[in-house]
């Protein structure tokens, strides 16, 4: 915790040189952290893009010795890796869209609003996201089997929005919950309906909110692999999450240069949300835990 | 802001004030109609896609049951079954090994990074960015990733491992090398996760208390011992319940970098349920099982060490 600042009562001798250990000790540990967050992702970034031959050199090359961008070709003129860049974001994008429309309902009456069980309706919703995903396949998979939406979108959809729920509704609830009052009461006295101050004055106010909500939402169903791996057989409707371990992974002769490549480019599109929105992203990961 | 950590319905933490005369026009009972209307959606999607199959999976596990019929009653003969199988055995202890070390491991790491990022220096929003980056791997393919590291043809940690004497034979076809290769890609992508959450409680704790025990004279690791860690213990016991109840669900990261090698809890049930028809009761019992020991791990963190939750992360 020291900030290692020099302290005046001590000489000048001391105060000059404890501060540089303890500064470099600190550049030592951050530059460790990089090296380890960087490290594995560089390699892979160097088995993608180096030719073929290269990927079994002993020892293992460090430096690419040589560049090709064919394994990038290759997983682009895929047209089933291609697809499942679409299935993806098909079932990203609608489970974002439900999670978030119902979220935002919910979250305002338990933010805002009086009426009995509110904090049993909160808890019950809360409580989905200590469940083990797995709990719920059997039952769920012998329902869809019955109404024929094994093999479809929407069970995958239907199930990852209920375990992404938690995360909108306590999210939106935090966010609506910091909103002036004043601004809800003036529309009330002005003869609005509680309806009506959600949507006219609460929900713009609370875009940001809204924003975060989506961005995680998003991520957590584009990484999502139970599920999809349940409820899915044609590997046409397949998401990223799960072609890619399947992904030119035949068992004598597995392309691992294409593998890298493709595994690269699927998270590629979550990673730039990642840098680009990292403080709205902490903030929405750490506002389930510790309320501002 | 010591106690940020509210209790579970947080709606009740800050019951709304209602000044008298603040509504003429909105007589309560609409308000509460509106209230119902606007949750009853969410509602009937949590029965209908997580409670009632919960409630299924029980009653499936206490029957014959495969994918076409529930079948005859028979008691606890599936959980029964499950118990007498290695392969059930195996998953879990393969998962108990798996959450305790990971979780350990993560605990440390997470800690030293999150205090590490709590210091001012140049650059920390973007190392704080970078940290986060495992994150948000999808495990499924980090998976992936973690096999071509390993592999024994073209992987740089095979070769670095063979190289230490680590490992002998390929590491990928070995259960102990692979048990020990799950839990180094689950910590890679989850320390993250730890060390934000603990970021953020860091982040709460007043920078007088610490700056107050220095000039008392605290060394600093009588500062971290006895002062820091003690108020982040609230922040500390969060990050291990939501880390223990997700490594005690492991699915993606056994069944894509074990190929069947390794089974967890998860990839057991997964292994009845969708892929062998024979086992679909026994996989329901091992859900049930999967589901009592999560909530077990709740009311352990909850009423033993004093966890209090504030919801989802």
């Amino acid at each position: 915790m020291a900030y290692a600042e020099p302290t005046a009562a001590r000489s000048p001798a001391l105060t000059r040189r404890a501060p540089n250990w303890s500064r470099l000790g600190l550049y030592l540990l951050v530059g460790l952290i990089v090296f380890s967050v960087a490290a594995p992702l560089l390699w892979i970034l160097k088995i993608s893009i180096v030719e073929t031959r290269e990927l079994s050199a002993s020892p293992p090359t460090i430096w690419p010795h040589t560049f090709t961008l064919a394994h990038y070709e290759k997983v682009f003129g895929d047209p089933l890796f291609l697809r499942s860049l679409a299935n993806s974001v098909i079932i990203a994008g609608a489970t974002t869209l439900i999670a978030l429309t119902l979220g935002a309902l919910a979250a305002y009456p338990l933010a805002r609003l009086q009426f009995r069980f509110r904090g049993l309706v909160m808890s019950g919703i809360l409580a989905i996201s200590f469940f083990p995903m797995v709990a719920i396949i059997a039952p769920l998979f012998v329902q869809f089997r019955s109404l024929g939406l094994l093999d479809s979108y929407w069970a995958v959809i239907a199930t990852d929005t209920v375990f992404v729920l938690p995360l909108s509704v306590w999210i939106l609830a935090t966010f609506f919950r910091q909103l002036p009052r004043d601004l809800e009461n003036a529309a009330w006295l002005d003869g609005a309906s509680p309806l009506q101050a959600f949507r006219m004055i609460i929900l713009p106010l609370a875009a940001p909110g809204v924003m975060t909500a989506a961005i995680l939402t998003f991520i957590a169903t584009w990484n999502e692999y139970l599920f999809a791996n349940t409820f899915l057989f044609d590997n046409h409707k397949w998401p990223v999450t799960v072609l890619i371990p399947n992904y030119a992974a035949n068992q004598f002769t597995p392309d691992y240069a294409a593998q890298a490549a493709a595994a690269l480019v699927v998270t590629a599109p979550i990673l730039i949300l990642v840098l680009v929105l990292q403080r709205r992203i902490v903030s929405g990961l750490t506002a389930g835990a510790l309320s501002g | 802001m010591s106690d940020a950590l509210v209790p579970t319905a947080p709606a009740e933490a800050r019951p709304p004030a209602r000044p008298s005369g603040r509504r003429r026009g909105t007589p309560r009972a609409s308000e509460r109609r509106t209230a119902w209307a606007m949750v009853a959606p969410t509602i009937l999607v949590v029965l209908a896609v997580a409670l009632l199959p919960i409630a299924d999976t029980v009653w499936l596990s206490l029957h014959q049951a495969s994918v076409t019929e529930t079948g005859a009653f028979v008691g606890l003969d599936n959980f029964k079954f499950i118990f007498s199988d290695p392969a059930f055995t195996e998953a879990l202890k393969n998962t108990a090994i798996f959450t305790v070390v990971s979780v350990a491991i993560e605990l440390v790491l997470g800690l030293g990074i999150a205090l590490v990022l709590n210091q001012h220096f140049r650059g920390r929003g973007a190392i704080r960015a970078i940290v986060l980056i495992p994150w948000a791997f999808p495990l499924s393919v980090a998976a992936v990733l973690g096999r071509l590291m390993l592999q024994d043809q073209v992987g740089i940690l095979s070769y670095i491992a063979h190289g230490l004497g680590l490992a002998h034979g390929p590491i990928l076809s070995d259960p102990n090398s692979l048990l020990v290769s799950v839990i180094l890609v689950d910590v890679w992508t989850s320390v993250p996760f730890m060390a934000l959450l603990l970021l953020a409680g860091l982040q709460t704790i007043p920078g007088e208390v610490i700056e107050a025990a220095r000039v008392d004279g605290a060394s600093a690791a009588q500062r971290l011992f006895r002062i820091t860690l003690p108020l982040l213990w609230p922040a500390i016991l969060l990050a291990l319940l939501f880390r223990t109840l997700q490594a005690w669900a492991v699915y993606d990261l056994f069944y894509v970098m074990a190929q069947r090698q390794l089974e967890s809890l998860s990839t057991y049930v997964y292994q009845g349920v969708r892929v062998s028809e024979l086992n679909f009761a026994p996989g329901t019992a091992a859900a049930v099982f999967t589901f009592l020991t999560s909530l077990a791990i709740v009311v352990l963190f909850i009423r033993g060490f004093g966890a209090r939750t504030a919801g989802e992360v």
